[in-house]
């Protein structure tokens, strides 16, 4: 009973948004997207989180109390990581000092802008190849004919033997052959959300390859390599935007879980979240919280760049507009 | 049926082929070349030397390639760097443990998401589904490895409800015969010996298992909202059928065929998981291996790893691909 009721009253809605929309047409998507958000208080809650994180990353260091890098606590004879002695927080040193004496919380925030920049970085890397591929398998597919198909399969096939490896191991397998340091995490993060992106943009064209304003250009004499790039792919990039967003997330999850294992900046002078985390694994037991911080550090964030992609996707999704 | 099988089976080898040839570049390119590999980094000149004769390295590199191309197909992948045996031996060993843990790890995503996800959708907008949608975002944004720190420091180390490391407790004294050890005890019926086993398996089970479920939560609940809405549940309703049999035979079997794809899809990512799990729990399994084959360079047993997550995951996406067919027969494959 309560299913058809609920039925009833989501149609009865549908027709109330139909009436309204005929109102505002011309609207467009994007534009009736972002009031979607606005409405959504999940996306409101990500914005703010990610917008708190950048100020913090981009100002944030130019304000911190001590510098990041400076052994204040071993200097001052107040950190003995040897005996145990790792005095927490207090008046002077908001957050106590980490293992080799530096102030936690100036690391934190300098950590904040080193996170920022891997997240956003491996993303670009990520996407840019990503959609390379995808975009030319999907030009290939959708308008090419038979080498087209060709083209299509072959690149295909290779995303998805990048897909069926493990991020983690893909990463491994990358930081091996260029040796541990922050560019190599961010090389192999971005490598491994190849083939999401490829996947997504070229099914995206594919599904926009048989629509009229296509079959419309084509008919007008427009070169087909023109229809893929100035019809096709932006009414098709939507998806991958949005999977930027979700990668973000995971891909500051990820660089944390190399960096765990050793594949990270094997210089732990300059703070990054993931890299603070797996160095204080050795004193979890005389304080914790050195592993507590840079882990809510990073599942804060990685929340904020979740809710934000997620009603990204629901606003932009055709399937879930009521 | 069995045709399908034999086809998709079939389809494994170009895809192995084609990482094979991943990994013969990725193995020729690394730093210091494949006599690195296999020396390590203490190898004299001469040592090289001699290394890159045995290996060929001076020969047409399609000679190279065939020769390393045979070592595979009888599951030759060397000998590791570190411990100085042959890394099938290696795998085989631990892989036992590592099976456990996944599985482990599998139940406990797909006993608790898949009702959990039923749940949050039949009581779409209350209190259960904010709590279970809100819990699995949170799940995502958790590493594993913080996540088994926090799980193995609380229920281990203050409360001790469970064991902190290892696989089983030596001192039992239990009879290996698989060496799957939960099985070994039922078969040995040295109850004590698989129970304890099992014990060991919970923390570092449910830190493995934290990714998974958050997404079947997450998939199960978005797919059952889909099938809700399906004119044949309304039809179903309509002519009188229980509530009971509705959700059964109507909802549930259909909603299954999303939750079904996602299982298969995160194998891989399981196998991941247990790098980091093992290594925090010191759980004797490949992943733990595999960790510290990282750490010291050891590229042979890399390599060996990610051969067999390749297979692993191309086998069990064929299992998902047959259990559409009892899921649902409309798929059912000819």
């Amino acid at each position: 009973m309560t299913i058809t009721a609920g039925k009833k009253r989501e149609k009865l809605d549908r027709l109330a948004e139909l009436a309204a929309r005929n109102d505002e047409q011309g609207v467009s998507l994007w534009k009736e997207a972002f009031r979607r958000l606005r409405r959504n208080p999940a996306a409101v809650v990500g914005a703010i989180i990610l917008a708190l994180f950048v100020l913090v990353a981009v100002i944030g260091p130019f304000f911190v109390p001590y510098a990041p890098i400076d052994s204040i606590g071993i200097r001052e004879g107040l950190v003995k990581s040897g005996q145990g002695i790792i005095p927490g927080p207090s008046g002077d040193h908001w957050l106590g000092f980490d293992h080799q004496g530096r102030d936690e919380f100036s690391r934190l925030i300098v950590g904040a802008r080193q996170t920022l920049l891997v997240g956003v970085v491996s993303t670009l890397i990520g996407l840019a190849i990503g959609a390379f591929i995808g975009g030319v398998a999907g030009a290939a597919a959708g308008l090419g004919g038979r080498w087209g198909r060709w083209i299509d399969t072959t690149l295909m096939r290779f995303i998805d033997m990048l897909l069926a490896m493990p991020s983690l191991l893909l990463a491994v397998s990358i930081a091996a052959l260029l040796g541990a340091s922050l560019t190599t995490v961010m090389i192999a993060v971005g490598v491994v959300s190849v083939p999401v992106f490829a996947r997504l943009l070229r099914g995206s064209m594919i599904s926009q390859a048989n629509s009229d304003y296509v079959l419309a250009a084509t008919s007008l004499g427009v070169k087909r390599s023109r229809i893929a790039l100035t019809h096709v792919v932006p009414n098709s990039i939507a998806p991958v935007i949005v999977q930027a967003t979700l990668t973000l997330a995971t891909a500051i999850i990820e660089a944390a879980a190399l960096s765990f294992l050793g594949l990270g900046n094997p210089d732990s002078a300059i703070p990054e979240w993931g890299v603070m985390l797996a160095d204080a694994q050795p004193y979890l037991g005389i304080r914790p919280a050195l592993a507590i911080y840079p882990a809510l550090g990073i599942i804060i964030t990685a929340l904020g760049f979740t809710l934000l992609g997620e009603a990204m996707r629901e606003a932009l999704d055709p399937k879930l507009r009521k | 049926m069995f045709r399908f099988i034999v086809r998709r089976l079939l389809q494994l080898i170009p895809t192995l082929f084609g990482l094979s040839i991943l990994l013969f570049i990725w193995l020729h390119r690394l730093p210091g070349g494949p006599e690195t590999a296999i020396l390590g980094e203490r190898g004299t000149p001469e040592m090289r030397a001699a290394i890159r004769r045995n290996l060929g390295l001076d020969e047409p590199i399609l000679v190279q390639y065939a020769r390393f191309l045979r070592r595979m197909i009888r599951l030759d992948l060397g000998t590791s760097t570190a411990t100085k045996r042959a890394v099938t031996t290696e795998f085989l060993e631990r892989f036992p443990g590592t099976v456990e843990l996944t599985v482990m790890a599998m139940v406990i995503a797909v006993g608790i998401g898949i009702p959990l996800g039923y749940l949050a959708a039949r009581r779409r907008g209350r209190l259960l589904d904010h709590a279970s949608v809100g819990g699995s975002l949170i799940g995502i944004c958790i590493p594993v490895f913080f996540l088994a720190y926090v799980l193995k420091a609380i229920f281990a180390e203050n409360l001790h409800l469970f064991p902190s490391s290892g696989r089983q407790d030596p001192t039992l004294g239990a009879t290996r015969v698989t060496n799957f050890f939960v099985l070994d005890g039922l078969m040995t019926r040295e109850w004590d010996a698989a129970a304890d086993a099992l014990w060991h398996l919970v923390l570092p089970g449910l830190a493995l298992a934290s990714i998974p479920l958050a997404i079947i939560v997450r998939i199960t609940r978005a797919s059952v909202l889909e099938v809700l809405n399906e004119d044949f549940v309304r039809t179903a309703e309509a002519k009188g059928l229980t509530e009971r049999t509705v959700r059964r035979r109507h909802v549930l079997r259909n909603a299954m065929l999303p939750v079904a794809t996602s299982i298969g899809l995160l194998t891989g990512g399981l196998l991941s998981g247990a790098v980091l799990t093992e290594t925090v729990f010191a759980y004797s399994g490949i992943g733990a291996f595999v960790a510290e084959a990282i750490s010291q360079r050891d590229y042979p047993v890399l390599m060996g790893f990610i051969m067999i997550i390749a297979v692993v995951y191309v086998l069990v996406n064929l299992l998902v691909d047959l259990s559409y067919s009892v899921i649902d027969p409309r798929v059912r494959v000819r």
